[in-house]
């Protein structure tokens, strides 16, 4: 039986953890606010950036000569995987919901004996995979001084894909992220972006294949426009991460708050009790005592 | 009939711009400028660094893009851009900032395209500069 003591300390720390988790849930709700604002502002770029990608790919009629980013190398030897995590922790299983996604993919792969290479993008990911994959990280990237999710982050992202590409390092290129469904549901997903499969992208109309006029050739038009959208499509991944991020934080914190006031609960009873238990020991010893007299 | 078409200039972060009444867009395409008129032909075509001119019922708007690509199609009129400002609010910071990484970029080993691309970019930016 703990002491009187001891219970108020234990009381006292478990209500002043609670006061952290509530102010970091208060922290969250404001930011996941701003971080869906932002994921929603930046659907339209990408979901228009595929619609054209779409419309030109159908218009190129030399399927053999197509940009490699859109066909392939021809080969499936080499995995790169880009798996996206938060560089911050307390956030539910935010993070190894990816990673176990990402590690069934691994499995996978390694088990078709073909090569895998990762690349990691926040440092929790880095810090979950390196005790198992340490040999097959290629690249550790963080932006832990960036404050919100920028284009020119995931752009540079996107640079090292292309660069990694050319130098013909891998040929198939898998990403990892969460997808913001709600503040409850957060999916992890895995995307292949490099061959690009334009299968994956849902068509809205079917019918509307228009003769379009191209300015320059259509198989410029996609070499340029390639590079771009693996950008576009990291910098989605990196937003919808972000939003999941405050999303899955401010519902582990919420628990945790609960938990706390829960513990308090208890506590104070247990509290209560032995201070009780006390009182009415003290007075037994006084009654028997004036008893004997 | 009216003569107006839609207009919408998307960037990465947000919906840039949208809207309904637009008489005619002037659009630094890749092989020269092009100006859209309502019910052109569809078309998609690659832009480079330059002005956008946006003419509507209030009067001429312009805009700064760094690179783009555009899509024409039902009277409605697409622009993909990764970064656009308006030229009323222009950032002589940013501008002097990229003249002079683009300079920088030049130096390193480029293809023709890109350095077409870049120089260009480095004509337009300075332009700016100078009014």
């Amino acid at each position: 039986m703990p002491s009187l003591d001891d219970l108020k300390k234990r009381i006292s720390s478990v209500k002043s953890t609670q006061k952290i988790t509530k102010a970091m849930k208060m922290v969250a709700a404001a930011k996941l606010r701003k971080a869906q604002d932002n994921a929603e502002k930046g659907r339209p770029y990408s979901e228009k950036m595929n619609n054209i990608i779409l419309n030109l790919s159908d218009g190129i009629s030399d399927k053999e000569n197509a940009p490699k980013l859109l066909a392939g190398t021809g080969d499936e030897k080499i995995y790169l995987c880009i798996v996206l995590t938060s560089d911050r922790g307390l956030c539910g299983g935010f993070n190894s919901n990816i990673i176990k996604k990402a590690k069934i993919y691994f499995q996978k792969i390694l088990s078709e004996n073909k090569t895998l290479k990762i690349i990691t993008v926040g440092s929790k990911g880095y810090d979950q995979l390196k005790r198992v994959y340490k040999d097959n990280i290629i690249e550790k990237i963080s932006f832990k001084d960036s404050k919100n999710v920028n284009y020119f982050d995931a752009n540079k992202i996107g640079k090292i894909i292309i660069n990694r590409f050319e130098k013909k390092e891998f040929d198939v290129c898998t990403i990892f992220y969460n997808q913001f469904k709600n503040v409850i549901t957060q999916i992890p997903q895995e995307q292949q972006i490099i061959p690009l499969k334009t299968s994956d992208i849902k068509k809205k109309d079917s019918s509307s294949i228009d003769n379009y006029e191209f300015e320059p050739e259509e198989d410029e038009i996609l070499s340029i426009l390639l590079p771009k959208n693996i950008s576009t499509q990291i910098f989605k991944a990196m937003l919808e991460n972000s939003a999941s991020e405050q999303g899955s934080r401010m519902t582990a914190m919420d628990n945790a708050t609960r938990n706390a006031g829960e513990m308090v609960d208890k506590l104070t009873i247990q509290y209560n009790r032995s201070r009780q238990a006390a009182i009415t020991k003290e007075l037994i010893e006084i009654i028997s005592g004036a008893e004997s007299l | 009939m009216s003569q107006d078409f839609k207009i919408e200039i998307v960037n990465p972060e947000k919906a840039f711009l949208s809207k309904e009444d637009i008489t005619e867009v002037v659009v630094p395409a890749f092989e020269g400028e092009m100006g859209i008129l309502k019910d052109h032909i569809s078309i998609i075509s690659f832009l480079k660094p330059g002005i956008i001119k946006v003419f509507s019922q209030e009067g001429e708007e312009k805009f700064y893009i760094d690179d783009g690509i555009m899509e024409f199609k039902d009277n409605i009129l697409t622009i993909l851009t990764s970064y656009v400002f308006n030229l009323k609010k222009l950032d002589k910071n940013y501008i002097e900032k990229s003249i002079e990484e683009a300079e920088k970029s030049l130096s390193n080993e480029i293809n023709d395209q890109k350095r077409f691309l870049v120089n260009q970019k480095i004509e337009v930016l300075k332009s700016l500069t100078l009014n």
